[in-house]
């Protein structure tokens, strides 16, 4: 419900066009998949299907493994790094130029609102293969050695929650850095990646330097267990990612792993309550709260739990939940039927195990997959919903007297990822920064990516980092230790 | 004219600053390398693997929370004590390994400059590995390295002090504490070291040696979920010991693992070509803050 009635404002399909059917990408071509597997990928706002995708088979990925082996050896691997560097910027101006039909196809195979692909997703991506083109050529500068290598063929395993630019996270570094790609986009939003691919036909990029090879969990095992893979760099969930360390152990790949987190955002009683707010709602309901670094759980200081809540509740009952390619709406729809199971079973566990919920009033479509934001009070640490990764639009609130106890809680969860601190008081800030075991601090703002900006988690939240110089390390070989 | 009868030393674990023996009671023993007795070692147990780690974890916010200033000065007066000491390793390390003394000692001062060199480090990995990011627009961005915690490391089989020293300092520099995996065959230079460790300031808990069979320890060690990183490097020439199934248990917990270098011990003479055995059990971490008035 909201306080001000807007007028619909949607964005235009036409700016895109979508195949009825891709093939998978491999040697710069596309062609079906050898034993003929499709699946459908479609518009979880609507439930529309949006096009016909080849599932990779055991056979496929194997293709794409030598392609990028030969592209390494033959192209990639010889080719100066000022050279690849020119490609990489092309790459980077052509996502510029083409921006606004990767955004409208984003919204419509991810749910995400246009307003969110429109002016984070996209405008990033494009900048982190403007960042990483600019290192290929300065590698022995980046303080990994004085004359870094590749590690060769890279298999990437991306998630649906950011598709455009975990591609960009995933792709710019490795080839900056002398890598060859076969890259394995998320099962429901493959579409992307395949505009990607006609990117790179524009860019004139040589064939086999990037593959993109879609399918469902068993295609991304296959290329995981490859041995004529040379680096892996996931990004998806914990459990998974444990399975890869197991499966990778004693074959001497090299490995990265971007996992779940359940971060805490902090807010003091001296914090400037309506920015704090504004990080709040943003932390959590910023892509439907389906984000890896979302500040899940908030904790709120004792004297301002009350006004801080009320508040919230005031701010979340304006926001605008919907189409998502209208650009007024605020909260789009969750990915996938699986996912919206996950989080409601998650979610219900909220009441039952003695917190008390609530829901922004809102009036949801009645086909696709929707949940409305959510807000638990009365939550225990013990509380289902304040231990696990719920990946949706949904908070648990808790709450704390001194900032030993709020540190204490934040980092009382196996996962690392980040955390948020909202306080006027400069020192307390780096106080609190320094005690939190999380790999990204946002104090006093959330959600802030940047290409120069290194990402990623303590403990099980995963190792390695992405972006800025550190990013560049994943993909170079250590050397002598 | 009779000769005098040498009072031998015991050699006992070094957890939590003290010298228990085993909590299993039991003791192995280790020969010098033409097969003549050395002494008893203790036989280290699960229980005690656990027990060091709990000492590690206690003494890891203390050992992180000093200044790399106060860090690098300890780390320099173990080197301090190991050169006074020189000519008791440079015996224990001629026995266990077979050296002639002239070698031995040249192995002693190596292993001593190694020392210094890794002491000099805590003061400049940050200078090093961090970074201002310059972000598209109006934030403070700053990347710092810190360390990861409870580090397990497995020593080398064959350098028992150059080997041990090598792998063991590192992870020390930024804060980490340790537990230690001796060469099983070869464990005196690591229990004399505790001897060094224990009266130079390293708090006690920041360095635990245990000496057995790392085939029965190791996997409790790289299992353990208070455990953030390993070192496998000593599970190279170890009996029955696959560094594939400990690299595989680790994952279970999303552990930082250090793989060996080879299927065979790298030559521990050659100097480190930069940090990077620092930074393997560093996490990096970046603290966003607006700018505005």
């Amino acid at each position: 419900m909201s306080i001000f009635e807007y007028a619909p404002a949607p964005e235009s399909r036409a700016v895109v066009d979508i195949a009825s059917s891709y093939g998978l990408f491999i040697d710069g071509q596309f062609a079906d998949a050898a034993d003929g597997a499709v699946l459908k990928t479609l518009n979880p706002a609507t439930e529309e299907v949006l096009a016909e995708i080849a599932v990779g088979g055991e056979s496929d990925v194997d293709r794409a493994v030598r392609a990028a082996r030969r592209a390494h050896e033959k192209v990639w691997g010889p080719m100066p790094g000022s050279e690849r560097a020119k490609y990489l910027f092309r790459i980077a101006r052509l996502l510029a130029e083409r921006s606004r039909e990767f955004a409208v196809l984003e919204t419509l195979d991810n749910g995400k609102p246009i307003r969110e692909s429109r002016d984070v997703d996209v405008p990033t991506a494009a900048a982190h293969f403007f960042y990483y083109a600019g290192w290929a050529d300065k590698l022995e500068h980046a303080g990994l050695g004085r004359d870094p290598r590749p590690h060769g063929v890279a298999a990437q395993v991306i998630p649906w929650n950011f598709p455009l630019l975990m591609l960009a996270w995933k792709v710019a570094p490795a080839l900056a850095a002398g890598n060859t790609v076969v890259l394995k986009p998320a099962e429901t939003t493959p579409l992307t990646a395949l505009l990607f691919a006609d990117l790179l036909r524009q860019a004139e990029l040589p064939p086999g330097v990037v593959n993109i090879v879609t399918g469902a969990r068993e295609t991304g095992s296959f290329l995981v267990n490859h041995p004529g893979v040379d680096k892996i760099a996931f990004t998806g969930s914990t459990p998974v990612g444990k399975r890869i360390a197991r499966e990778v152990a004693g074959s001497r790949k090299s490995l990265t792993l971007e996992l779940g987190g359940k971060a805490a955002n902090i807010v003091f009683d001296d914090a400037p309550v309506d920015q704090a707010i504004e990080g709040i709602v943003n932390g959590i309901f910023f892509n439907q709260g389906q984000v890896c670094c979302a500040g899940s759980r908030l904790l709120v200081q004792e004297s301002v739990a009350e006004e801080v809540v009320e508040r919230l509740k005031a701010r979340l009952s304006t926001l605008r939940v919907g189409d998502p390619m209208d650009k007024n709406t605020d909260v789009g729809a969750v990915n996938s039927a699986q996912q919206l199971e996950r989080i409601t079973r998650i979610t219900d566990t909220g009441a039952v195990e003695g917190a008390t919920r609530w829901s922004a009033p809102c009036e949801l479509p009645d086909r696709g997959y929707w949940f409305a934001p959510t807000v638990f009070t009365d939550v225990s640490t013990a509380h289902t919903i304040a231990r696990e990764e719920i990946f949706g639009p949904v908070l648990s609130v808790l709450t704390f007297r001194t900032p030993a106890e709020a540190v204490a809680k934040a980092n009382n969860t196996p996962y690392g990822l980040s955390a948020g601190i909202w306080t006027e008081k400069g020192s307390r800030i780096l106080w609190m920064a320094d005690q939190l075991r999380a790999g990204v601090v946002w104090a006093n703002t959330f959600n802030r990516f940047d290409p120069t900006s290194p990402f990623g988690g303590y403990k099980e939240s995963g190792y390695g980092r992405e972006g800025g110089r550190h990013g560049l390390a994943a993909y170079l070989q250590e050397g002598a230790l | 004219m009779s000769t005098r009868l040498e009072v031998r030393k015991t050699y006992k674990l070094f957890i939590g600053g003290a010298f228990p023996r085993s909590e299993s009671g039991r003791t192995y023993e280790v020969h010098d390398a033409k097969g003549g007795f050395l002494a008893n070692a203790a036989l280290a147990s699960r229980k005690d693997a656990r027990d060091a780690v709990k000492a590690a974890r206690a003494a890891q916010p203390g050992w992180a929370g000093a200044t790399a200033y106060n860090r690098g000065q300890v780390l320099y007066r173990v080197a301090e004590l190991l050169e006074g000491r020189r000519d008791q390793f440079a015996a224990e390390v001629a026995a266990g390994e077979g050296l002639r003394a002239k070698e031995a000692e040249a192995v002693v001062s190596a292993a001593v400059d190694r020392w210094v060199w890794y002491a000099g480090w805590t003061d400049k990995v940050a200078q090093v590995a961090g970074a201002a990011n310059p972000v598209a627009g109006p934030y403070f961005n700053l990347s710092v390295p810190e360390p990861t915690g409870v580090v397990g490391v497995l020593a080398p089989q064959r350098s028992s002090l150059l080997g041990l020293v090598s792998v063991l300092a590192p992870v020390l520099v930024t804060g980490n504490t340790a537990v230690v995996l001796s060469s099983t065959d070869r464990p005196l230079p690591a229990i004399t070291l505790s001897e060094v460790l224990a009266t130079s300031d390293v708090p006690k808990g920041v360095v635990n040696i245990l000496t057995g069979r790392v085939a029965e320890v190791a996997p409790h060690l790289v299992g353990h979920m208070d455990v953030n990183a390993v070192d496998l490097s000593g599970s190279v020439g170890a009996d029955g010991v696959s560094w594939a199934d400990l690299e595989a248990t680790a994952a279970d917990t999303v552990k930082r693992v250090v793989r060996p270098a080879a299927d065979t011990e790298p030559d521990w003479t050659a100097v480190p070509d930069g940090p990077r055995r620092i930074l393997a059990f560093t996490e990096t971490k970046t603290v966003w803050h607006p700018k505005g008035i």
